[in-house]
């Protein structure tokens, strides 16, 4: 009796609105780092499988220190780097900036490997119909390389978006940043944890779902 | 740009943070390990049976990966302190990793295991093998080579988000380097010094696993 | 001896064999024709308790197979069995292949267990592969290795499983050369295949396999000169 009065008085209605406001924060800046992150990371890729060897010397070792560092590091670098260049960042600008450079350090790879799925016997037979660089690029590349790609793509920006999680530590108010406020307001611990990973399962799951099928459906 | 870098007490805590830098990896290993194991047990029991335990094992790869790893930390940390079970800052960095590393790899386990025909198995058990024999001798070591670069990723994700130990009050790596870094409160040169030390911890992860798979893949 | 009563076996409601007698004794070579779906295939697996029976018995030497209690795999030690697809374990040498039943087993020391392999790949003329790897083999010479690894649990009894069918054409011939060598040598065989020259020279007897029932069981002579069944009649006018 004693436990569930205390369920109850800790935690309101207000509280739950309280998290879902925060689960659309972590939903928003997902979806900006993940789309600027893929623009960039689409370039990114391009870039190293036309540059060949000079893109491997250059633009990959760059992109390859941000899928080497924890994240976690990376924010709080950027974050205490920003002020010494005269930058002064929010939590959440400092927060896009470096999900969408990882980001695009994931999508680079992924990005790659679509456009070399697509062989190059398939890439000279367009090009010996006719189509020029960018019409092969439009008509052939991306939509077979997309296929190949698409389910990693899913994977790379569901991950962004749990990763997203960490931007807390610079103090933005996403979801497990709330339910940590929560948690100390309340006491009611496991509740609030247990709605903030409702929330986090609730946008992630359906997708991974989906990609999975997508997967298997193509796969045949 | 006016602010001075003193990288020479950094320099200073280097020996402390290599140190440091041993227990992630230690703790990072360790958590494979055991995630290897039990993902293997989470990818059978997916496989094979039915009813609340095949439940319970889907229950668990599905929140292992369709949550975020810090609130799986979260979870161990604060979550169960709540109901009274405290555990060590070790202890929590370590059951996290484990969690959802075995979460991760039962899913690579389960497209490896798919990807063996079943006529192997067949084949093992007309020479007379028993089952057990078969799985160990001819399907299981076939999985790990399929498995074998996405567990290389693994090993480099469990040593990325070890560092989130340093949420929990865990001394690894990062909370050596958080420790140092607020007594001194060069946050910058600290947490650079550190972020060198995770990208050559990675590299020599990649390249051990790369020199490992010649050895043990001949085929 | 192998000696099938009233074998039955379904796959959920589809009668597959129906009520198969057949003996085989020592020394005999069998081979089994007919049209894919017929059974045959699936008598070989029922010989080897690859699958359940759901009625009748296959005793072989005397043990009863399907019964309870049964040591299946003594028993399927007694039997080497070669696949269409030949199976060979990718990530073990030709020498390991053959190598690692005996030692797991028969419990063979290391030693021994590389002997037997090392003569028995001698035996189906792959001597100079033994440290390659299955994926440095033609298709003909791994299921050469795979008759190889069952002849090295010294079996009484070989069953083959339409072994040279997903062979390329000219890779078939080295496998019923090797087959031949070991009728020659006595060995007993059941060869489930569609070669009709192999069947016709090598055999003891043929029987044929039609609609989950043997329909004509006869020595080649017979069996390809003046076959009784018309479903055997009009099965032989179409391959040849």
């Amino acid at each position: 009796m004693e436990t569930t009065s205390r369920f109850f008085s800790g935690f309101t209605p207000n509280d739950l609105w309280f998290l879902a406001e925060a689960a659309g924060r972590t939903l928003w800046i997902s979806i900006l780092s993940i789309g600027f992150g893929t623009v960039l990371g689409v370039f990114f890729g391009w870039a190293l499988s036309v540059t060949k060897t000079a893109g491997t010397l250059t633009i990959a070792p760059i992109l390859d220190i941000f899928r080497s560092v924890p994240l976690i590091i990376q924010l709080v670098l950027f974050f205490n780097f920003a002020p010494m260049i005269g930058l002064r960042l929010s939590p959440f600008d400092a927060g896009v900036i470096i999900l969408t450079i990882y980001t695009a350090a994931l999508v680079s790879n992924v990005a790659r490997a679509g456009i070399e799925a697509v062989g190059m016997p398939m890439r000279r037979s367009a090009r010996s119909l006719g189509m020029s660089y960018w019409q092969d690029m439009r008509y052939v590349v991306w939509p077979i390389g997309l296929r190949a790609v698409f389910p990693s793509w899913i994977g790379v920006a569901l991950g962004v978006m749990k990763d997203s999680a960490l931007v807390s530590v610079l103090g933005y108010v996403e979801l497990l940043k709330a339910s940590q406020i929560l948690i100390t307001r309340t006491q009611d611990t496991l509740l609030i944890l247990a709605i903030a990973g409702a929330f986090y399962f609730a946008l992630s799951y359906p997708i991974s779902l989906y990609a999975s099928k997508l997967e298997e459906r193509w796969s045949q | 740009m006016n602010y001075n870098f003193h990288w020479r007490p950094v320099m200073k805590a280097l020996p402390e943070l290599l140190e440091a830098a041993l227990l992630t990896l230690q703790v990072a290993a360790l958590s494979m390990v055991l995630g290897v194991l039990i993902g293997l047990g989470l990818s059978l029991i997916r496989m094979h049976m039915k009813g609340p335990v095949r439940w319970l094992a889907t229950t668990w790869v599905e929140l292992a990966r369709n949550t975020p790893a810090l609130f799986q930390l979260f979870f161990f940390g604060f979550g169960l302190g709540a109901v009274g079970v405290h555990l060590t800052p070790y202890l929590i960095v370590l059951i996290a990793l484990t969690f959802n590393n075995a979460g991760y790899l039962a899913e690579n386990f389960r497209g490896g295991f798919k990807a063996v025909p079943d006529t192997q198995i067949r084949a093992s058990r007309s020479l007379g093998m028993t089952a057990f024999q078969a799985y160990t001798r001819i399907v299981i070591p076939q999985v790990l080579r399929i498995v074998y670069y996405p567990m290389t990723n693994q090993m480099v994700w469990a040593v990325l988000i070890s560092s989130l130990g340093m949420l929990v009050g865990f001394r690894e790596l990062s909370g050596e380097t958080q420790f140092f870094a607020s007594k001194t409160f060069r946050i910058f040169e600290y947490f650079a010094i550190t972020a060198v030390i995770y990208y050559v911890i990675v590299k020599i992860i990649l390249g051990a696993a790369s020199l490992l798979s010649k050895r043990l893949f001949r085929y | 001896m192998i000696e099938i009563r009233n074998l039955h076996k379904y796959f959920g409601s589809l009668h597959v064999l129906k009520g198969i007698d057949l003996d085989v004794q020592k020394g005999e070579v069998l081979s089994v024709i007919g049209a894919s779906g017929s059974g045959k295939s699936t008598l070989l697996y029922c010989i080897n308790a690859l699958e359940e029976i759901q009625d009748g018995s296959v005793i072989v030497d005397g043990t009863d197979v399907h019964a309870k209690g049964t040591d299946v795999n003594a028993l399927r030690q007694k039997m080497g069995m070669v696949f269409q697809q030949w199976n060979s374990f990718p990530h073990l040498t030709a020498l390991e292949n053959v190598a690692l039943a005996p030692k797991i087993v028969r419990k063979m020391s290391k030693s021994d267990a590389k002997e037997i392999a090392a003569q028995q790949l001698k035996h189906v003329g792959l001597g100079d592969k033994l440290d390659s790897y299955p994926s440095a083999l033609s298709g003909g010479q791994q299921q050469r290795l795979a008759i190889a690894r069952a002849l090295a649990m010294e079996p009484s009894y070989m069953l083959f499983d339409e072994a040279t069918s997903a062979l390329d054409p000219e890779l078939v011939g080295e496998v019923l050369d090797t087959m031949r060598l070991l009728a020659e040598e006595g060995m007993t065989m059941i060869c489930v295949t569609h070669e009709m020259g192999f069947a016709r020279e090598v055999s003891d007897r043929v029987a044929f396999f039609h609609q989950g029932q043997m329909e004509e069981i006869s020595p080649p002579e017979e069996f390809f000169t003046n076959p009784k069944s018309e479903h055997l009649q009009k099965f032989l006018a179409k391959v040849k």
